[in-house]
């Protein structure tokens, strides 16, 4: 097979890039990493993702696919032969892992956002009574899908793992930054194991961005903010 | 094959989300028991098979539920595939990622301006989510030409999965048509989309399980005055 050529257009601070690059890690993939200037796009990203301009994106031969969690399943079922498979095998186990990664963004991460980046304190309070009720959900969906192994794919990491997983650094740095650990050992023990026993592998800890890092660049950004809303 | 299959869809006829799992059934020449839901009444049997957000439509498969209908539909796919099955996804895995890509943009980008219109308070608000739908239906529009290449579908021959995700929602569209005088597909402003509905249209799928436009003129109205007295209320 002539050589695949893979690059992942993203930013490190973006955990949907971040969720490619885990999905390209345990793998055991090989790709040339483009970091983007989102203030300042590059042409590639702007022709390879006309419709949505925004990263990620991963360019395999020249072909663009775009949406972190289509890139992720696109890799593992391109990628069949090579590395671990990430979906499940069976169609129904695969139809929950799809569920609850869609579940991820549109319910526990948008939430979770918004408990910070709200405008007011009360869309910010509505953002954090959201976000417990979707980590409820969560631990339950772990505790169905691991059935008492160590994650949600069972023995090893599979595409859950990966879809949340990327959450892990902004976790730690959320921590930092607001005092609010997300997948707190009371509420969710066992999402608080799991996320130490992702943290730790190998293929994780080669990509996951350093949270003390995360919490700088969050700062600066924050700095930014407050100077252009005074100066309005 | 496996022995008898117990399939029941819930759902609401007007729904686009219902209706795409309802056609996956259909294309697949799979018999379902089809349960009517009614959304200020909902059973026993969705709240718990759909906890989460117990919404329809919701498959459920020898006793064992499936919920999100672009879930539902890749499911549907999978369980129901071999000889003379047709495909609703692409087997190439680069299509496969365009077509869930597509499918992804019709729910992230396209329904939630569309739906704006019904939603709208004020007549600016409903010209602004117009402006927006027309803005957003351009990029399907050329979609269908770099994806079809030169067929009858998005993404072949028959009817797929963009073609599912999208054209569950025309009945939507004609309502809005008929309701606001808002055209989102035409011949002039999206030429291969308006041919293209009305193949989907003519489908035998889509004559099963399609509702007549007048219902969802209907549930538009009652959507209308819901969204008028909730803000009336605060």
């Amino acid at each position: 097979m002539a050589s695949d050529e893979l690059k992942l257009l993203g930013t490190w601070t973006s955990p949907f890039a971040l969720r490619v690059q885990l999905a390209l890690s345990f793998k055991g993939l090989s790709y040339e990493n483009v970091e983007e200037d989102l203030k300042n796009k590059s042409e590639l990203l702007l022709t390879n993702n006309p419709a949505h301009k925004k990263v990620p994106v991963l360019i395999h031969n020249g072909k663009p696919v775009s949406e972190s969690q289509i890139i992720v399943q696109y890799i593992d079922e391109a990628f069949s032969g090579t590395g671990p498979t990430l979906l499940p095998t069976d169609p129904y186990e695969r139809a929950i892992a799809r569920f609850w990664a869609a579940y991820v963004d549109d319910k526990l991460l948008a939430s979770w956002l918004q408990s910070f980046r709200g405008k007011r304190e009360e869309e910010k309070a509505e953002g954090l009574k959201q976000t417990l009720v979707a980590v409820e959900h969560m631990e339950g969906a772990f505790k169905d899908c691991s059935k008492g192994k160590p994650f949600f794919g069972g023995d090893s990491v599979g595409y859950l793992d990966i879809t949340v997983g990327c959450l892990i650094s902004w976790a730690h740095a959320g921590e930092k930054l607001y005092g609010f650990k997300i997948f707190d050992a009371d509420r969710s023990p066992l999402l608080n194991a799991w996320m130490e026993r992702f943290g730790a592998l190998d293929a994780a800890k080669k990509v996951l961005p350093d949270a003390d890092k995360l919490v700088e660049y969050a700062k600066m950004r924050q700095a930014e903010a407050a100077a252009s809303a005074s100066n309005n | 094959m496996a022995a008898k299959e117990e399939l029941k869809l819930l759902g609401v006829d007007v729904s686009p989300f219902a209706i795409r799992a309802h056609m996956a059934l259909v294309i697949k020449g799979v018999s379902c028991e089809y349960v009517v839901e009614y959304l200020s009444n909902k059973s026993e049997l969705l709240l718990s098979s759909n906890p989460i957000y117990k919404k329809v439509p919701v498959l459920i498969h020898n006793g064992k539920p499936i919920c999100e209908s672009l879930v539902i539909v890749q499911y549907v796919d999978e369980i129901f595939s071999g000889d003379g099955v047709p495909s609703i996804l692409p087997t190439d895995p680069y299509e496969r990622a365009i077509a869930r890509f597509w499918a992804a943009y019709v729910d992230d980008k396209f329904f939630p301006v569309l739906r704006g219109i019904v939603l709208a308070l004020t007549e600016q608000e409903r010209v602004e989510k117009a402006t927006e739908t027309f803005a957003a239906i351009e990029p399907l529009e050329e979609a269908f030409a770099m994806c079809s290449k030169g067929k009858a579908f998005f993404c072949g021959d028959s009817i797929g999965y963009i073609d599912l995700a999208l054209g569950s929602l025309l009945v939507w569209i004609e309502a809005i048509r008929r309701m606001y005088n808002i055209e989102i597909i035409s011949a002039s402003k999206t030429p291969r989309l308006s041919a293209w509905a009305e193949r989907f249209g003519e489908s035998a799928a889509a004559k099963e399980v399609l509702p007549e436009v007048d219902k969802a003129v209907q549930f538009g109205k009652m959507l209308e005055a819901a969204a008028s007295a909730a803000a009336a209320s605060k």
